[in-house]
């Protein structure tokens, strides 16, 4: 059971991949990106992460992929894009990037090279707490809480900042010269 | 059994909150909220301005109270580390601590005048200059990489706004946009050090980092060296050393200069403040490995800087690729790695915000409306016009070149003698060739100020005022650069305790 809904997730995502990168029209492209966020996302589940499979469905499936979305309908995209590439060798360098990226994943996951501290290995809820959400809720109110709070001054920023770069300035700038 | 029985079961044992610890940057946020609730509620704007500037320089005020308590705190009672071991209460935050809040209470006192000069939103400034102070203060003492980030991009991006603050000017919307770029790929590279260390480490706390690494001997370090250069490649944008410095003299010369003369000093204070703790003090046995790295951002920041300097004509834009050279003195401090470089750095960074203040202060009330009066040209004849400023400026731009009698002389001197106490020769050898060639960008302008008038256009047409507080402001940074150059023993001995209380607490640890 595991390993056929693994082939067929996998199948899932992979064609999505290839989906975003060959597909033609922009819009298409966001929307397999969807397809492969999501398979992605049952394969957390499947490996117990539920709560890493729940920030791969708000934060990647939804917000990132709604703001490609939104991108992409604001700058008004026909379906006949000309996707002129301003820069040939682009193509060529993600391709052996990407062919790196590869060669890298697999080696480090064919060796063991790096040593640091040991990590554990096993499900998260094993002493008898209801999983890895609330793992991780005591690990934010306990010993991350001072990092937990802090947050609060980037969200504050985030919203007098967006306010005062988006809003139409009233004044108009005196020229050089002129009485204020 | 349902939910709530289960949860009620397992009682959370939240930490101990040490209100001393975070009250300055408690303090300092509060007057951000505060100065932005009042912003939203009140109606008649004259009234906002004056109120909310009033409310930004108390905050400051109160936030430097508290900062003495903890001072007074941990002069007697030793380091101590607080919530979670992820605030660490010791006497080199205090230092830098006070560093940020001198250039911040400064730069609110400047920013008054170019406000109502320029017709800006004067609460939205000040509650952002506020934030990014926030971010300052909370990098100075912080304890865990995590909060190391976080404080970073609590003080980025408030600037990033800051810098583009002046929406009818393009040039700072552009230097905005660059730095909010640059800046972010920064964050991103540091995010990667920091989880490539936490990989190597377990942890993100420097304590434990420290305490790690010395009771275990790693066979393979790929991956926590990996970490450290991308974390110093993360820091090392935002103190503006080379090759990580391209973003400076766009946004320097682009972002309303009163932001400059407040993020050029303190900015560096922060970043500093993180790269000593995490190098000299969590790395500290790493020492052998991340040296060199810093030994060569030190020799090229000091190189570029003064070099590229030269052939600028933009007088903001001179003044930022000299503090791409400042920034190699402090690196040198920092490469030096014992307790006299860490000394030297810190009291380099706090002469750098005085002068660079200073520097930046005269410019700012030389650009006159529209802020666009920067270039060399424009300060052909200054000395006539207003003898005093263009003393002052004399004065802070000498003491940037390490002219004794001012703080920057004993600051370059502190620094190439612990330099050359550890045996670093070559690197004292070109720190003194940097000052020597950069003593002669200073002098361009120093030459163009005293120069006579007759041969260039009429720049003194629209005259320069000075308002009240730009002038408070501006006496104090002349009196602080002074002082730092006359009696260099009280901000020096502090310095000194500040690293001794620095090491005191990386050990103890919590």
């Amino acid at each position: 059971m595991e390993a056929v809904l693994f082939f067929v997730l996998a199948a899932g995502a992979l064609a999505g991949a290839l989906g975003v990168v060959l597909g033609r029209n922009p819009v298409h492209c966001a929307l397999f990106l969807l397809v492969t966020m999501a398979a992605v996302a049952v394969f957390f589940l499947m490996q117990d992460a539920d709560l890493v499979a729940i920030i791969q469905l708000v934060v990647y499936a939804s917000a990132i992929v709604v703001l490609f979305l939104f991108v992409i309908t604001l700058l008004g995209v026909d379906e006949h894009e000309r996707l002129d590439e301003p820069h040939p060798f682009q193509r060529y360098a993600a391709i052996v990037l990407g062919a790196v990226l590869l060669v890298q994943v697999l080696v480090v996951i064919g060796n063991d090279w790096a040593t640091g501290a040991r990590s554990t290995v096993g499900p998260l809820d094993e002493d008898g707490r209801s999983g890895n959400v609330e793992t991780l809720a005591r690990a934010l109110f306990t010993d991350y809480i001072w990092a937990f709070e802090v947050t609060a001054v980037l969200l504050v920023i985030a919203v007098v900042g967006g306010v005062v770069l988006a809003r139409r300035s009233g004044r108009r700038l005196p020229a050089e010269g002129e009485r204020p | 059994m349902t939910v709530l029985a289960q949860a009620l079961d397992a009682a959370v044992d939240t930490p101990r909150v040490d209100w001393l610890a975070i009250a300055p940057e408690t303090v300092l946020f509060g007057a951000a909220v505060a100065i932005v609730l009042g912003r939203a509620l009140a109606r008649r704007r004259p009234l906002v301005d004056e109120a909310s500037f009033l409310t930004a320089l108390v905050g400051v005020v109160a936030a430097g109270v508290f900062t003495f308590v903890q001072w007074v705190v941990v002069d007697g009672d030793g380091p101590y580390q607080a919530i979670a071991g992820m605030v660490a209460v010791d006497g080199f935050a205090v230092f830098v601590r006070t560093v940020v809040l001198i250039a911040t209470f400064l730069g609110l006192l400047l920013s008054a005048g170019y406000l109502r000069r320029e017709g800006l939103e004067a609460p939205e400034y000040h509650a952002l200059m506020l934030c990014s102070a926030t971010g300052m203060m909370l990098m100075a003492s912080a304890n865990d990489l995590i909060v190391v980030f976080l404080a970073l991009e609590i003080l980025s991006i408030a600037l990033y706004v800051l810098v583009a603050f002046d929406r009818r000017r393009v040039t700072s919307q552009e230097a905005g946009l660059k730095y909010f770029l640059l800046g972010s790929f920064s964050s991103a590279v540091l995010l990667y050090g920091i989880a490539l260390v936490y990989g190597g480490t377990g942890t993100t706390n420097l304590t434990r980092i420290a305490r790690f690494l010395a009771g275990t001997t790693l066979l393979e370090e790929g991956v926590l060296l990996t970490g450290l250069v991308l974390m110093l490649v993360g820091l090392g944008f935002k103190v503006a050393a080379a090759p990580f410095h391209m973003w400076a003299p766009d946004v320097y010369q682009g972002s309303p200069t009163p932001v400059v003369s407040f993020m050029g000093g303190a900015t560096k204070a922060a970043a500093f403040a993180a790269i000593l703790r995490v190098y000299a003090g969590a790395f500290e046995l790493y020492r052998v490995d991340w040296r060199p790295a810093v030994w060569a951002l030190a020799v090229l920041s000091l190189v570029v800087g003064s070099v590229a300097a030269l052939v600028q004509t933009d007088v903001k834009r001179m003044l930022a690729y000299s503090s791409v050279a400042h920034a190699g003195y402090v690196l040198i401090g920092v490469q030096v790695g014992n307790e006299a470089g860490t000394t030297a750095a810190l009291y380099y960074v706090m002469a750098y915000t005085l002068m660079v203040f200073g520097a930046f202060a005269v410019v700012t009330v030389v650009g006159r409306r529209g802020d666009r009066r920067h270039e060399l040209a424009d300060y052909r004849g200054l000395a006539g016009a207003q003898p005093v400023l263009a003393a002052l400026l004399t004065l802070f731009l000498l003491a940037q070149a390490g002219v004794p009698l001012t703080g920057g002389f004993v600051a370059k001197l502190s620094v190439f003698d612990a330099a050359v106490d550890a045996g670093q020769y070559w690197l004292a050898l070109v720190g003194m060739l940097a000052a020597a060639v950069s003593a002669f960008v200073y002098l361009r302008i120093v030459l163009a100020m005293y120069a006579p008038e007759d041969d260039g256009p009429a720049v003194a047409a629209r005259p320069v005022r000075v308002d009240l507080a730009a002038a408070v402001a501006l006496a104090i940074a002349a009196a602080g650069v002074l002082f730092l150059g006359l009696l260099p023993d009280v901000v020096l001995d502090f310095a000194r305790d500040a690293t001794q209380l620095l090491a005191a607490g990386g050990r103890a640890g919590a």
